[in-house]
Order: C-alpha cells, then structure tokens, then sequence
C-alpha cells in the first residue's frame, strides 16, 4: 500500500442523472431512513463504475452531496478501501492476486507477464490495459489467476496470460473462467 | 455507586465510570493520549492499558481503561509489571515514527508525548528502520502542522466533528499510510478551530500565529478572562516581557468548558498594532500628541463651557464595570444624564433578569428544547452554539429558529424571518407550537438583534408573555434568556450606565451628534458608532486603539487595554468575573478609572474615591450584584408587562463580520488573515 490520493488529472465531467439517482435511492431502502450514510460505500462503488472504474474528486463530492455526508467522511471512505481506484485504470482493469495461494502456484510469472505486455503496475497503457497487484480474490483453487474488470481468468501462466492481454487489445473472443478448460473448480489430473 | 480497588487501595466511585476516570478521581496516573474527557471514546492509543481482576480472575490481557467501565468489586492495577510493559511497547511503537525533533518543536515543554515518555517510556528505541514521513498539511491561518508528528490520536477528528459541528478534520488512509487531514487541504472554517491546538497530545497541531516565537517555561501565566464575547470564557494570557504572546483556555465548566473561540485565542497581536500611547489633540484638524496635564486642562476647559444637557458619554463593548462606574459619577458631577452603554442601538432595560441569560449557560445541558429568536447564535457566541450542537444530537431536542437564517453546524426548525412570528406562535398559529407545547424546559434565546429599534421593549414584552404561555418561565425552571455580544454590556446595564427617565439613548446622542446640537461627546471605548467627524462637538475619546472612535476625536486619552489593568465584567448570565493585568499599559496610557479619576480631579469634583480598591467597595456597596466574591445565584423570573401589536419591528444583525468586532480584533493581523481566507473562499 502506497499513500492514495486523488488524481492529478480530474478533467471529466460527472454527475448523477436521474437514472442514477433512482438507482442510488433504491440503495438507501437497504437502510434505516436516518441512517442515509450507511449506502456509502456502495454508492461510491457505483459513482466509480459510472465514472469509468475510477472515482474522480467529482464524484466523491456528488456523493457527498446525495448523502449529505460532509466531504471528508467520504474522502476518508474512499482512501481507505483500496477496491476504490483513486487514479484512473484504463477499459480493462487487471488484477493480479499476489497472495500466498496464487503466488505458489506462480503468480510472479502472471506480475511479469502484465509488466512485459502492459508496463508498470498503476498506469493506463496505450491499449487503455491497466494492472495492479491484489490481495487475495477468493480463486484460490484455481491459483493463478487474474481478475479483469468483472470477470475471473483461472489456470494461468505467462503465455496464457499474455495470449489474453493479447486477445483483448485486438478485441477477440477469450474464454472466461479456467484457461486449461477445467470445469470451474473440478479436480484437476496431475501428470 | 460500586466498590473497586486501585493498586490494592479501595475507593467507591459513580457507576459507569470508565476505568482511567475512577483512576483519575481517585488520583492515579493512567497515561494517555486519544482518550479526552470531553470527546467520544476510540480506544486507538493503547498508551492507558491497566490490568483488571475481577472474579473470574486476572485479566488475560491488559485492557483499555479508556473503554472499559467499572463494575463492582473490580479490581485495578495500573503499576504491574505486566501494564508497565504493555505501556513501554505502546510507547516505543509510538515513537517509532515520531521525529526526534523536540528542539525545534513548539509543543516541547509541554507535549504529551515528552512527558509521558520520560514518565512512562522504555528509555531508548530499538527501532533502526526508517521513519515515515507525512506530508504537511494546510488547514488554514491558525494551525499549522507538521503531520509526520501525528500520532492518530484522531482527538482532532473528534472534536471537529463532536464540538465544532463542521466534519472538516478527518483521517484518510489506513494503516501505516493514515493521515490527518482536511478535505483536500482546505482551511478549517469553525470558529472553535483554534481548540484542536490544545486538543493535539503532540506537535503535530500548532499554533501559526505563535510559532517560534516562546518557550512554555519562559512565560508569564495570567489567569484571567476573556471579553471578546459576553460569555465571559476563562482563559489564560501567556507574556513575556510586555507583549503577550499567547491565550489558553482554562477549564470551566459553567461556562466554556475547556474551549476558547478562535477570536479570543488569537486576537492578541491586536495589542501591539494601533495603539494609543500617549494623549493626543486635534490641532488644525490633525491629531497631534500632547501631556496628560494639557490634554486634562483641555478637558477640563471643554467641559465646563459646555452646556451639562449638551454633554453625552457612551461606552464601549470592551470597557471593566469599574470605568463605567467612575465615568457614571463624572456625568452625575456635570449634571449631565446623556450616557449609554447600548451603543448598537439596543434598548434593553429593567430589572436584571429583562435581559441576563436567566438558565445559565450549564441550564442549557437540562434543557429540553430551544427557540432562537433573533440572534445569529453562532456567530454571537459560538460556545454556546457548541452546547446546543451537543444537546441536538437528541433527536428528541427541537430546536426553533426566528431571524436568521445561518449555517448554525446543527439541524433546526426555521421559522421564519419576520419577528411577527412570535405573536403568531403566541396565539398558537405556527406549526412549531406543538412542539413547544411538548417541552418542560426549553430555552428562549433572545438576540441583541431582536431588542433594537423602537418596539423592542414591547417586543421583548411579547417574548414574556410567549414564555409564560409555553413551559420557558414556570415554576421551577427559567428559560428566558437575553444573549449579548458585547462583554461590558451587562455589567453596564447592572449599574445602570443608561438613561432613566430623561437623558438621551444612543440613538437620541448620535442624531443630536448628526444635527449638531451636541457640545461635548465622551467615548469611553465606544468604536462601533458609524459617526463622522464633526466640529461643531467636541469628542473626547478614552480607549486603547487607534480605531473609528479616535479617528473623530479632538482628544484621545490613552488606556489600558483589559488585560492590562484589572477591572470587573459581567458575562451575559450575570456572573462577574475579574480580568487580572497580564501586561502594563503601554507608553504614557493609564488604567481607565485613573484616567476619569483624574479627570474629575482637574475639574475639582468630589468623586469620592482615589484608587482602585475603594471604587470597588463603593461600587459594590451600591450595586450587591457586582460582587465578584457572592455566590452566583438565579435571578427571579421577568415579570410580565402589557404588550401591543408589533408594529414594524425589525431584526437587525448585529455582528457582520464575525472575525473583526472591536478595536482590539480590528488591529489584529492574525484575525484578519483569517478574515480574507473566508473571503477567498467564499463559503459563508
């Protein structure tokens, strides 16, 4: 974990339409009608898919504003859950699980594959690719594996990492899930 | 009421006393550094770890003292082996990433940190890593920071939030990356700001406008009062040599409890810019600087060949119930009744209890409801505001606001901004009448704003007959209350430095002054008039600054300023208070009663005193209520008075600019920095 702050760069335009704030309003009815501040983090989860899988201080303060939570309790929020990107992180968010499961099972050759096909960790390629290192997404069982924007890529190695960093620049078809075509999770035949 | 042991000694202490609080009554040391009695508990320090046993035995851990409560038969210790240990390791890990800059830090000497350390520390670190760096923050003209000092203690956080009422102050971050901070570095706007100064346990948060410039040891401590406000907040004046150098708060609880206002923590550069050292005349329509004997005998000269009913005095926001006195004896010597003491054009009079703060200001945490009419509270008395913040986070606790409608940091009900509104609510035509009608003990607050202009004293009659009506006079509760702005203004009032009867009011005086049928105008301190210079009436202007009041006179005397003579003030509750000399007068000024002692000298009057302390007895022997030694004792209820139809009355707000209301804030530099930050910023 490195200091998180906002970008530099928040040249964007955002604001919550109608269609948002319906959305949003149907979040609060999760919660006790006094306690507003409850939908947060969901809310900040939202403004940050809207603005594109990054939270630009715009949003932070329409949150705010929807919540009527003083701005610096949602600044606080949003730099405390590294799942809220404060920097903008491309079309094709990659992250890459860096803990102990997927590490032993070589998640160091999936780190260099995204450094030698997509450059340093936290910044947009030309290709709007983009990657960090997480902690652990829950895939353990089939360590190695990557999550890029919604979706998981099990069973990797270098080359079958850098075939879907490949595939996703040139816009083909990849395959989600296991890349060794194991059956989500089923035993896997050791040779 | 439960049993507990303290390092093997038995004390019997209040339920639901946290561990460190017990410790505290029964005089134990627990060290700490988050916990603070009057912000909410977070238990993030670890530096107050004690061991407990109760009788499941020993403790597996130390705990917390801050966040755990007494029970009966517990049992404490706090000087263990294993607690001594548990309080090294927190402190180590404390100091692993706090600088070693304690000789270049202005909270050495009195730094938490420091003391508890050589109190409670491991002696040297173990730790040969690298420290983390932070960067420094910007949160405005009062504080400045230096965040790699931060601690978390997170107090700061919890008074903005807590106290304040703003949210500015928060931690963003986690973990070894956590950070103090404002919203992106903005300056913190509270009024109270000033307190998380003294809130912060390091040096993380210090004062701006004080440092570098004194050590804790080397200063004179005066404890003392302030009157910047009429709440009368007890603070100390820190000095060296003949400047001040800085203001604390002290505690009480009846009245700040352990806050000041940032007005009154930083106005003292005030006294070292425009003031008036020497008598002045106006010579060719200049002031020129002269003797104290030829300005004296040019009173002397001015007032005996003006007509008596053509002499008028006003006194100012800033003047001790002493001078006003000796200055009431003076205009009874010329025959004269043309004084006032109202000079924002309020018109409250009568009996005390027509316009004191009847609940007290501790009344307010018995309360159970408010309705504020006419006063931007806030900005008036900004303690007072953080005791009603506290009492609304009952969301039982309404709170009803007639006037202005101001950004007051909490939730209220605006009513409306027409004072006929009170009638309404009086024949029981608001919406806000059931709510009152639900309260046993709410409180009136009634603004200076709302007594100005010729209704007011009917106005004010409306306001009685409204508390009386609903629950805010009965029989055993008073919550009529009139707030003032202005510290000398009640202790005026009690002695009567307003005309009964015949005599001219303010108004009356500043029309007469206009229209020229005025001989001879005595300012005792009175700057906030809005009056041009005119030669047909000879000014006479007696104060400490080179403000809007000596800039019409034709003679200036010098004066000390409050915290350089000793003088009486009334707060707006009707509690005196003695503000003590912290520093002398500056040049050739003289303490004010000297000045109009001498005056009355020159002119051969039988002023009946020769020093301070016999025009002390003399005034208390006259006015009982003036006794700073007598026990503070509730006032009995107004009583009611016949009352018309408001016929166009109107509010007037009496404070613009919250940050430069007297003469003193007005030459301050600190205070008018703070002033062009709100103005670039544009937020209120």
């Amino acid at each position: 974990m490195t200091v998180r702050r906002l970008a530099d760069n928040q040249d964007i335009k955002f604001k919550f339409d109608n269609q948002d704030l319906k959305f949003l309003n149907s979040l609060l009815e999760n919660y006790p009608k006094d306690k507003k501040q409850s939908a947060v983090v969901p809310s900040l989860f939202y403004a940050q898919r809207k603005a594109g899988g990054w939270l630009p201080e715009k949003a932070i303060l329409a949150v705010s504003d929807f919540l009527d939570m003083p701005k610096i309790r949602v600044l606080e929020i949003a730099t405390f859950y590294s799942m809220f990107n404060l920097q903008p992180s491309g079309d094709h968010f990659v992250q890459v699980c860096g803990t102990t499961p997927c590490w032993l099972r070589g998640a160091e050759n999936i780190k260099k594959a995204c450094k030698d096909y997509i450059g340093q960790e936290r910044e947009v390629s030309k290709d709007g690719l983009c990657w960090i290192e997480v902690e652990c997404l829950g895939a353990c069982v089939n360590a190695p594996m990557i999550q890029i924007n919604d979706d998981y890529y099990e069973d990797l190695d270098y080359e079958s990492t850098v075939k879907i960093l490949k595939d996703i620049k040139n816009k083909k078809n990849i395959i989600k899930g296991s890349q060794i075509g194991r059956k989500s999770s089923e035993p896997l035949e050791r040779d | 009421m439960v049993n507990i042991k303290i390092d093997d000694k038995d004390y019997e202490v209040e339920d639901g006393l946290a561990i460190i609080q017990a410790c505290e009554i029964a005089g134990v040391e627990v060290p700490r550094f988050c916990y603070h009695e009057k912000l909410s508990i977070a238990g993030n320090c670890r530096m107050c770890l004690v061991d407990v046993e109760d009788s499941r035995g020993l403790s597996p851990k130390p705990v917390a003292s801050c966040a755990m409560q007494v029970s009966e038969g517990l049992k404490i210790f706090t000087k263990s082996e294993r607690v001594k240990n548990a309080q090294e390791g927190a402190l180590e890990f404390l100091l692993m990433n706090h600088p070693l800059d304690c000789p270049i830090c202005d909270q050495g000497g009195e730094c938490d940190l420091q003391d508890q350390s050589m109190a409670f520390g491991y002696g040297s670190s173990r730790f040969d890593g690298d420290k983390r760096a932070v960067e420094s923050k910007d949160m405005g003209p009062f504080i400045k920071t230096e965040m790699t000092r931060c601690i978390h203690c997170t107090r700061c956080v919890r008074f903005s939030s807590e106290i304040s009422g703003n949210d500015e102050i928060g931690s963003i971050g986690r973990g070894h990356d956590m950070e103090i901070t404002t919203y992106l570095n903005q300056a913190v706007e509270s009024e109270l700001s000033g307190n998380v100064i003294d809130l912060c346990p390091v040096g993380a948060l210090t004062s701006k406008p004080y440092a570098f410039s004194a050590r804790p040891w080397e200063l004179n401590k005066t404890e003392t009062i302030d009157i910047m406000d009429a709440m009368g907040s007890n603070i100390r004046i820190d000095s060296k040599g003949l400047r001040v150098m800085r203001v604390l708060p002290r505690l009480n609880e009846d009245i700040n409890e352990e806050w000041i206002t940032d007005k009154t923590r930083f106005f003292w550069d005030g006294l070292n810019n425009q003031r008036i050292d020497k008598p002045y005349k106006r010579v060719d329509g200049i002031l020129k600087p002269t003797s104290w004997k030829s300005a004296l005998e040019l009173a002397k000269e001015k007032i005996s060949n003006s007509k008596s009913e053509k002499i008028s005095a006003l006194s100012g926001d800033l003047v001790d119930i002493e001078s006003v006195y000796a200055l009431k004896k003076l205009m009874k010597n010329i025959g004269s009744d043309n004084f006032d003491c109202r000079q924002d054009g309020s018109r409250i009079s009568g009996p005390p209890e027509r316009w004191l703060f009847n609940s007290t200001f501790n009344g307010v945490e018995d309360s159970d409801g408010c309705l504020i009419i006419g006063s931007d509270i806030r900005k008036e008395a900004p303690l007072l505001n953080s005791r009603l913040l506290r009492k609304s986070r009952d969301d039982e606790y309404k709170i009803g606001v007639i006037g202005f409608n101001n950004d007051l940091t909490f939730d209220f009900n605006f009513l409306g901004e027409n004072p006929s509104i009170v009638e309404d609510i009086l024949i029981g035509n608001n919406n806000f009448c059931n709510d009152l009608s639900s309260m046993k003990k709410p409180l009136m607050i009634l603004g200076q704003g709302a007594l100005i202009g010729k209704d007011a004293q009917n106005f004010q009659n409306i306001c009685i007959e409204l508390a009386y009506k609903f629950n805010f006079i009965n029989n055993d509760w008073n919550g009529f209350n009139v707030l003032h702005s202005a510290a000398s203004r009640a202790g005026a009032m009690s002695i009567g430095f307003f005309p009964s009867g015949k005599g001219m009011i303010t108004e009356e005086i500043i029309s007469n002054y206009n229209n020229k049928k005025l001989d001879l105008l005595y300012l005792l301190g009175a700057d906030e008039l809005n009056i041009e210079r005119n030669d047909d009436c000879f000014v006479i202007y007696q104060g400490h600054h080179g403000d809007t009041g000596a800039q019409i006179a034709d003679l200036v005397f010098p004066a000390a300023a409050f915290c350089e003579q000793n003088g009486l003030y009334m707060n707006t509750e009707g509690r005196v208070q003695e503000s003590i000399r912290s520093t002398f007068p500056l040049g050739e000024a003289k303490e004010n009663w000297e000045i109009i002692y001498l005056l009355a000298k020159e002119m051969s009057f039988d002023i009946g005193f020769s020093n301070l302390n016999e025009l002390r007895d003399q005034l208390i022997e006259e006015f009982p209520i003036i006794n700073p030694y007598r026990e503070f004792e509730t006032l009995p209820s107004p009583k009611k008075d016949e009352f018309n139809k408001l016929n166009g009355h109107q509010f007037k707000r009496i404070i613009d600019n919250y940050w430069q209301t007297n003469s003193i804030t007005r030459a301050s530099s600190n205070l008018s920095k703070r002033n062009n930050y709100i103005k670039e910023e544009n937020n209120r």
